[in-house]
């Protein structure tokens, strides 16, 4: 994984001191908060519920043992313990100190983390398929693109002072683990016919209160003119954005307003200019970076048998445990989705000890999963049950990837100033309705996500079920959707009706879920179901 | 009846207006009438609050309130996280909050 060198250590140790600074001035009342605001967030601080939240940065979703290490001694030091993996591959910790914010990017510095672009109108941390460079479906690992972009945007003052956040995310899969098209820009490495690897450019994609899905503006852009291309879309958005309507700001709406037709031709004019500045990087710059992302030195002979004698381990390799690339090799995912848990959250002590076993088993690397999910990428399928165990004697061992179970919940009402309503006690309420293990599989992949606001940061909209929570007259209450999804066959979820409230929707829940099984073919998953027969079967057994 | 609200400047902690300084528990709370605007912008002036707000509550037997359930998850704590709220050891205060 890419490592600092010396101008990145400086100026990250640079922006430590700086907000040091800013942050003595904003105590000794030198500024006051209206002045304040913008600095703290742009290193990621934000004022919630309980206490101010600091938001991490986890470029692309990757992480090393040090790191995680780094992240629980954080959690112990200055928070109560835990922290909470976001939606965008980030770590946030709700109950920070202010006067120790200088102390934790300090600490957080020595292990090359920070909270910068983790708020604000800036290019915000850059995701990515949490199996790149590890998976086999994939024609090359995405990640030096995405550290390459990371590089040239930061600090970039053409994108400092942007309209609205801007979001990119890159795969080099077919199947679609990062929701590219549900970013502002995403990005996905194909190779064409002569060899030559480039991007399929999706363009003007997004959540929110206004959902739309990034639509293809290039298929087909050379990989040394990344730069070019995505700022040529940066520079139209930039041109046009609606400065004077918080609602209208996202490209999306641009993209939206204008056409996709009308906003590739001004990108593509853009784009013919700024192509003749030289304003890439060098090719010798990118190789410096994709250095770091060579494969680890995997050992060849290895056995791809995995001894099954444990019905417990069983159920969870074939649950958890997806193909690597490397023969002898699997990628493991952890659940992070306990049944009547909080979906994201972990304790200090676990990410010790999955640091630990990102050390001894993973090449020290592991992954943060936009699913709230983390990923072992490279583990040998030896040593999958030492593993197991491992992560069972640490409350990590639970088999729902992809099921009803393993829901995406943002942190809701509990912590979030934004909120409407709780998410995280319906995700869970949920849960302990499906808990059973046999129906759980029997229901195959199934995507529920929650939001607690129209911000969407619980992915509602790309649910195959969806469900947000709005404030009805100072009463929570929970809209139901169905059908969206954030994979390669991206679409938006549907609103079905009237809301519920709490108890209510989980019930709904479950009577989509049952007429899903009545309903479907052999191999069907739910989502294929409903694709097939449209809402009003499901709007009858939840209305009628 | 009005309460005052708001974060400790150093340490984001919740804080209520008692009448004459600060207090981690909304039972502290005294309804701060018409002076709610000026009482926050002296006590903001003095760093001693961030992001002041003046908030509706209702008068209990147990003191003031909330009326809305955003504030009475700020005056308590997450309602998913019992051993994190103002009062770990009551089994029953999550009902204050729902």
């Amino acid at each position: 994984m890419y490592r600092y060198d010396h101008y990145d250590q400086a100026i990250v140790d640079a922006r430590v001191e700086e907000f040091r600074d800013q942050v003595r001035r904003r105590i000794a009342g030198e500024m006051t908060e209206d002045q304040f605001k913008p600095l703290r967030l742009k290193n990621g601080l934000y004022l919630q519920l309980h206490a101010y939240m600091l938001r991490i940065a986890i470029p692309y979703g990757t992480l090393s043992s040090a790191q995680l290490r780094m992240l629980a001694h954080v959690a112990r030091t200055y928070d109560r313990g835990y922290g909470h993996f976001t939606t965008r591959q980030n770590i946030q910790y709700h109950w920070i100190k202010l006067e120790q914010v200088p102390d934790i990017l300090a600490d957080l510095a020595t292990v090359q983390l920070h909270g910068i672009q983790t708020s604000g109108e800036s290019i915000r941390n850059i995701s990515a398929d949490q199996y790149a460079g590890a998976t086999a479906d994939e024609i090359a690992d995405p990640r030096p693109w995405a550290e390459l972009l990371r590089q040239v945007t930061t600090f970039h003052p053409e994108f400092s002072y942007l309209p609205r956040k801007f979001k990119f995310a890159l795969t080099a899969a077919p199947g679609d683990r990062a929701a590219i098209r549900w970013h502002d820009v995403g990005l996905r490495l194909v190779r064409n016919d002569a060899g030559e690897d480039g991007f399929e450019v999706y363009a003007g994609g997004g959540m929110g209160r206004t959902p739309f899905v990034a639509a293809l503006v290039r298929p087909f852009c050379p990989a040394d003119r990344l730069f070019s291309y995505v700022q040529a879309i940066l520079r139209v958005w930039n041109r046009h954005a609606r400065r004077d309507n918080i609602h209208k700001q996202r490209m999306k709406i641009l993209v939206h307003e204008l056409g996709v037709e009308e906003f590739t031709r001004q990108v593509e004019e853009e784009y013919a200019h700024i192509a003749t500045l030289g304003t890439d990087p060098p090719r010798a710059e990118f190789d410096r970076i994709a250095a770091f992302f060579a494969p680890p030195p995997f050992e060849t002979g290895l056995s791809d048998e995995i001894d099954r004698s444990d019905p417990d381990f069983t159920l969870w390799v074939d649950r958890q445990v997806a193909p690597h690339k490397a023969s002898g090799y699997a990628i493991a995912n952890i659940s992070l989705k306990p049944i009547g848990g909080i979906g994201g959250d972990m304790s200090a002590e676990q990410m010790e000890t999955v640091a630990d076993l990102a050390e001894r088993y993973s090449f020290d690397e592991l992954r943060v999963t936009h699913a709230q999910n983390l990923v072992l990428p490279h583990v040998r399928k030896g040593d999958l049950y030492a593993i197991w165990q491992a992560l069972d004697a640490a409350g990590l061992a639970d088999v729902n990837l992809d099921l009803v179970t393993d829901i995406i919940a943002c942190p809701g009402l509990d912590y979030c100033s934004l909120a409407n309503a709780r998410s995280i006690p319906v995700a869970q309420k949920i849960a302990q309705r499906f808990a059973d293990l046999d129906r759980q599989q029997d229901l195959g992949e199934l995507k529920i996500k929650i939001s607690g606001c129209i911000n969407a940061c619980g992915h509602h909209h790309a649910g195959h079920i969806g469900i947000l929570g709005v404030d009805r007259k100072g009463v929570e209450n929970y809209q139901l959707l169905l059908g969206g999804s954030g994979a390669e066959d991206t679409t938006t979820a549907k609103i079905t009706g009237p809301g519920f409230d709490e108890d209510g929707v989980v019930d709904a829940v479950e009577k989509a879920i049952e007429t899903y099984r009545a309903l479907r073919d052999p191999g069907e998953r739910f989502l294929d179901t409903y694709r097939r027969v449209g809402m009003e079967p499901f709007k009858e057994a939840i209305y009628g | 009846m009005k309460l005052l609200t708001g974060n400790n400047l150093r340490t984001g902690a919740v804080i209520w207006w008692t009448g004459r300084d600060w207090s981690l528990h909304v039972e502290d709370a005294v309804d701060v009438g018409e002076h709610g605007e000026a009482i926050a912008q002296a006590e903001e002036g003095a760093r001693r609050v961030n992001g002041p707000a003046l908030i509706d509550a209702e008068m209990t037997p147990n003191g003031p309130r909330p009326l809305h359930i955003k504030d009475r998850i700020r005056a308590l704590g997450p309602t998913v996280r019992p051993d994190l709220t103002l009062k770990p050891a009551d089994p029953n205060a999550g009902s204050w909050v729902i």
